[in-house]
């Protein structure tokens, strides 16, 4: 099947088999291969994408299902080499280690401070106890979040 | 297609220096294993076995091979070199003949146009098993019919023991195991099966050169010794064999076996096409090796003033269906038993046995994790029944420089454990939080289950040590190349394999400091261009490249200075002091050095429990830890934060269930791994007390924390129940006092 979608502002076709999530379809048919694909059941978040500007992980959604929507990946927030300011934050808070789960942090991360530009550390945790990290203790994110939202 | 240099940048030893390989990871532009394309690439899958024991009476691949999109369905019978592989013993088969010996092991392979073909094509193989009986239970094992029955003798000065199923058995016997005290406090302890769960699953490509020989593109721990596995399996010499890193999502030890490397590789030379096997999450949790499971029987005895004066341990490891590193790991739980304590009296035994159960082998920690978590309850054991501080016990019994181990080796060089406890113990705890508060902030989480009416706090303490580097005679080494160029840049060749814990950073900080210039560039790991850097394990990576580095560094320097200018090429070995073998009668050391030296860290746990429905919140965490010198601050502080948030895991949550040597979890819904609000903050001191053998007298960091966290916790969860809790995780209902502890 064919299915045409608005990826980081650009319009995208791709043929798909109709069992393919939009985490494959990112990743295999159109080289997207920013978010990641660690436990593809939703429960570590490292595949976290925009889908209509709502926080989804991507291995949850079928790829028919994201025909004519609009997502963002992790691939669609620095400006060219200008890294995103969560991105930013991230590296120098020392929040990134093997880095396997940042994508799909940084992406949720990006969508907390959108609705909460100020947030404090229990609302931190709970916005993104959906992304399992196993290398940083989870320390080095909060500093970089709030790096972030003061930047 | 593999990882590709990494860029110059600034930062000299000592320096904390944000990640190069930060941008494009947050770009999501950093390719990992999982990430790998080449034209014409077909999708590999691995069939694995649905029982953990049972004789293979046939196997019939032919209504898989007709399917769409199927080009290839291999079975052992297509392995043309050596059937079986192993990190210390070649007792694993690359695919299973006769029999399979674990839940999940690999039976065959598919390679397909799409992974969803290569899935549904495995699933048509038809294999009849006749299931044998499982040998599930560890303490059994030794009666039961072996496992491996033509095991090979040990050699290497192990201890050949008798009875089936014995892996490794390991006797420390030092000074008069029958010493007496005025006091002695006993215990049984029980560790369950922690998985390192590494974000990234296994993955790798593999691409046939077109010449016999094959190139293979994965995340690994160990480049070299990977080609030494695979080569002889394939039936190709080394250099027909390339092992190239791609970009590693977590390690943990769990990439120290092999998982991919050989099936992508058969299949690759089979088709004669690029071959990319990627496993989903499941399939990692039964396809890689696991912490070992322990049971541990212990017996500390004392002076009435405090002093250790005999420890007898007995520890029982469960080595599941293989060997892997299990021999090393019985050794060094034997080696660490005590903890980083004098004591003039021991007798330590460690056996490691093989059953039906899941493979374990190396994870951060390495056998000192489950025994310090014994150890440390003993020591807590022993100051109440004295009535001193646990923390004044642990400091009167303090290891430094000058004594003796259990193994006789004397300890030299830096070997700071008072100077941790004492840093770790001088940080403040914070004060108890008031009720009522956010839910979020009470055991159970926001999962609003409690008020706090039964919420009780409790502060533990624990210490831990561990050897730094490979042990027991080990020829370890680690090679690195400097090429410097007539305009004064550089590039270095290191196979150091980056899982994530920042070596790179480590050899760019190094190679600037020595060259002094800021244009060093690292280029791709491969075991083309350099020799063997060892494994990124045993926290001896830092030590190994560093010394590398530097001494490439400084040759090259000094070949220019010769040579008056032009481009020179220097490659350097770098060995850190010889140790010898234990003596396997007695465990003694037979030469200087068994252990070439030692970490330890203190930590301070603060832990809040719902007595009532046996919940736990982890609130606090103080530690200091000894890391003779930090090269990167920052990128040391994500280790110390990372292996906590790993042994809170393990004393809370974190374990493979199995029924019958089947895992029954093997998922992120049913394995639990900390989250964001399950870590506590954890405030470090840096213990820097120079390594004098070290190069810039840097100790590796990694496994310290993980070491000592497990036990620190549950300290913590018994100060706050008062219940013994000798097994971790500790499950709920031993809290409420439903279950015998």
């Amino acid at each position: 099947m064919k299915i045409a979608l608005t990826v980081n502002g650009e319009c995208r076709e791709t043929e798909a088999w109709g069992g393919e999530s939009l985490l494959y379809v990112l990743r295999e048919r159109l080289g997207l291969l920013g978010s990641k694909n660690a436990c593809e059941q939703g429960e570590c978040g490292s595949c976290s994408v925009l889908l209509d500007g709502v926080l989804v992980c991507a291995c949850l959604v079928l790829g028919a299902q994201a025909d004519g929507h609009v997502v963002t990946t992790v691939e669609g927030l620095a400006d060219g080499d200008r890294l995103h300011r969560v991105q930013e934050a991230y590296v120098q808070a020392g929040a990134v280690q093997c880095g396997f789960c940042t994508p799909g942090l940084v992406v949720a991360t990006v969508d907390l401070l959108e609705s909460n530009p100020s947030p404090s550390d229990d609302e931190i945790r709970e916005a993104l106890s959906g992304n399992l990290c196993r290398c940083t203790g989870y320390a080095k994110i909060f500093d970089a979040v709030h790096r972030a939202a003061m930047s | 297609m593999s990882a590709t240099a990494t860029t110059p940048g600034v930062g000299r030893v000592g320096d904390s220096v944000p990640r190069l390989d930060g941008p494009p990871k947050v770009k999501g532009e950093f390719a990992y294993a999982s990430d790998l394309q080449a034209a014409g690439m077909l999708w590999g899958h691995t069939l694995r076995s649905p029982h953990p024991h049972a004789r293979i009476v046939e196997i019939d691949v032919s209504a898989a091979l007709t399917m769409s999109g199927v080009h290839a369905v291999l079975t052992h019978d297509d392995v043309p070199g050596q059937k079986t592989y192993g990190l210390e013993f070649a007792d694993q088969p690359v695919l299973a003949h006769d029999r399979v010996r674990y839940f999940g092991e690999a039976v065959a392979l598919v390679a397909a146009e799409h992974p969803e073909q290569a899935r549904r094509a495995a699933e048509a193989i038809r294999v009849v098993y006749e299931e044998l009986p499982v040998v599930s239970d560890m303490e059994r094992a030794t009666e039961m019919e072996p496992l491996h029955p033509e095991r090979p003798t040990m050699g290497h000065g192990y201890r050949d023991d008798p009875r089936p199923n014995v892996v490794r058995h390991m006797v420390i016997r030092h000074g008069d195991p029958d010493a007496q005290g005025d006091v002695s406090v006993t215990g049984v302890y029980e560790v369950g099966i922690q998985d390192q769960a590494f974000l990234g699953p296994e993955s790798g490509l593999a691409v046939p050169d077109g010449e016999g020989g094959v190139d293979i593109y994965v995340a690994t721990q160990w480049l070299h010794v990977d080609r030494d596995q695979v080569a002889p399996c394939l039936g190709l010499d080394p250099e027909q064999v390339r092992i190239h890193l791609a970009g590693v999502g977590g390690a943990f030890g769990g990439r120290e076996d092999l998982s991919m490397q050989i099936h992508g590789a058969l299949l690759a030379l089979h088709t004669s096409r690029p071959v990319k096997i990627v496993y989903n999450r499941e399939e990692s949790f039964v396809g890689h090796i696991h912490r070992h499971p322990a049971r541990m029987w212990c017996e500390h005895r004392a002076t009435r003033d405090g002093r250790l004066v005999n420890v007898r341990m007995r520890i029982l490891l469960d080595g599941g269906a293989y060997a892997s590193s299990s021999t090393a790991v019985a050794s060094n739980a034997a080696s660490f038993a005590v903890g980083p304590y004098r004591v003039d009296n021991a007798l330590i035994e460690a056996t490691a046995v093989y059953t039906n159960n899941p493979p374990c082998g190396a994870m951060r920690g390495f056998g000192a994790v489950q025994t310090c978590f014994a150890a440390e309850a003993q020591m807590d054991l022993l100051a109440a029944e004295l009535g001193i501080d646990p923390v004044d016990l642990r400091l009167l019994n303090a290891l430094a420089p000058g004594d003796v181990l259990p193994t006789g080796q004397v300890v030299e060089g830096s070997c700071p454990v008072a100077e941790t406890i004492r840093a770790a113990a001088a940080i403040p705890v914070p004060p108890a939080e008031e009720l009522p508060r956010d839910p979020i902030r009470l055991p159970g989480g926001a999962g609003n289950t409690t008020r706090g009416e039964g919420v009780r706090r409790g502060v533990g303490f624990a210490v831990g040590f561990k050897n730094i580097c490979y042990s027991e005679g080990f020829d370890d080494s680690c090679a690195a190349r400097v090429v410097l160029r007539a305009d004064g840049s550089a590039e270095v060749h290191c196979a150091a394999a980056e899982v994530g814990q920042g070596v790179t950073g480590v050899i760019l900080q190094v190679a600037r400091t020595e060259l002094g210039t800021d244009a060093v560039t690292l280029m791709p790991h491969t075991t083309s261009t350099v020799g063997s850097a060892g494994s990124a394990s045993a926290s001896r990576m830092t030590w190994m490249a560093a010394g590398a580095v530097r001494d490439a560094c400084r040759a090259a320097l000094e070949q220019r200075e010769r040579s008056g200018g032009g481009e020179v090429d220097v490659e350097r070995v770098h060995r850190h002091p010889r140790t010898t073998p234990l003596d396997p009668e007695s465990g003694q050391v037979t030469g200087e050095r068994a252990h070439v030296a030692f970490a330890c860290a203190a930590m301070r746990v603060v832990a809040e429990v719902d007595v009532e429905l046996g919940l736990t919140r982890v609130v606090w965490v103080g530690t200091a830890q000894d890391v003779g010198r930090a090269i990167n601050p920052i990128a040391l502080e994500g280790q110390i934060e990372g292996g906590t948030a790993q042994g809170i895991g393990l004393a809370l949550m974190e374990e493979i269930q199995t029924r019958d040597g089947r895992i029954t979890n093997a998922s992120f819904t049913d394995y639990l791994i900390p989250t964001a609000l399950d870590m506590p903050p954890v405030e470090s001191v840096l213990v820097e007390v120079p390594e004098p053998a070290a190069p810039y007298g840097a100790k590796g960091v990694g496994e310290p924390p993980t070491v000592v966290s497990t036990a620190a916790v549950a300290a913590a969860l018994r100060a706050a129940t008062g219940k013994p809790l000798r097994r971790v995780p500790v499950r709920p209902d031993e809290i409420v006092g439903l279950a015998l502890s």
